[in-house]
């Protein structure tokens, strides 16, 4: 499975959020906006969080807001919230956040291709700080398809 | 050699570390079976694994272990993989 095409609609530029719950919120948004997830899969991403602490913030500033395959999980897609304040999530090293990379993947077997795709992306380090500064939502996804070429 | 990465749910972090943590022992020429697993599986999973490589935030969760347990902070981090594991693996 390649990566998912990254649509406008999955796209929110600048979110104004208080703390992470409404990070990963306005990343599950946007994940229901493109049709990939029901509102049910935002909770869901939010419980890993609460469950298993910040692990999530898997580099400096990026946190990859997920959870595990299921019903509410409509189609395999991806995501990209920027904000405009950071906010903590309580990670020791890579806090604070300004970008969330949400993730929807309706079957576990198959989405190592995909994951590996969003590594060679991510695998550049200019790229956390290049969208989080980004102006545009055409400028986040001309990132993500870099990679198709 | 087997090598366990552990996150919160077994997919998606864990993914990912596994894809880096492959690319990085490729650069050291080790070669070694990554295997994905969640926190309630590491346990089964790392029974017979020489290391594991999780986040600070799950180290805790890991419990009693045989395994070096190995903190990585940036996922994405090639070298900071190949750097930790090349001191865990002694090559």
């Amino acid at each position: 499975m390649p990566l998912p095409h990254l649509p406008l609609d999955a796209i929110t530029i600048g979110a104004h959020v208080d703390d992470w719950p409404a990070a990963i919120t306005a990343a599950g948004d946007a994940l229901v906006r493109s049709g990939a997830a029901t509102s049910a899969y935002t909770d869901r991403m939010i419980a890993v969080i609460a469950e298993f602490g910040a692990y999530i913030v898997i580099a400096p500033g990026l946190a990859l807001a997920h959870a595990r395959p299921g019903a509410d999980v409509l189609a395999d897609g991806l995501c990209v919230v920027t904000l405009a304040e950071p906010v903590a999530f309580g990670h020791p090293h890579n806090d604070p956040v300004s970008v969330i990379v949400g993730l929807a993947v309706a079957n576990a077997d198959d989405h190592l291709q995909f994951v590996a795709e969003l590594a060679n992306v991510f695998n550049d380090p200019a790229v956390i700080p290049a969208l989080a500064s980004a102006a545009t939502a055409e400028f986040v996804q001309s990132v993500f398809e870099k990679i198709d070429s | 050699m087997k090598i366990v990465v552990m996150c919160g749910i077994g997919l998606g972090t864990s993914a990912i570390l596994k894809v880096n943590a492959e690319r990085a022992l490729e650069r050291l020429g080790i070669d070694a079976d990554v295997q994905a697993t969640d926190v309630a599986g590491v346990s089964v999973a790392a029974a017979d694994a020489q290391v594991i490589l999780t986040s600070s935030e799950l180290v805790e969760a890991i419990g009693k272990t045989n395994a070096d347990v190995i903190v990585i902070n940036n996922y994405f981090d090639v070298d900071e993989l190949a750097a930790k594991l090349e001191v865990a693996l002694g090559s």
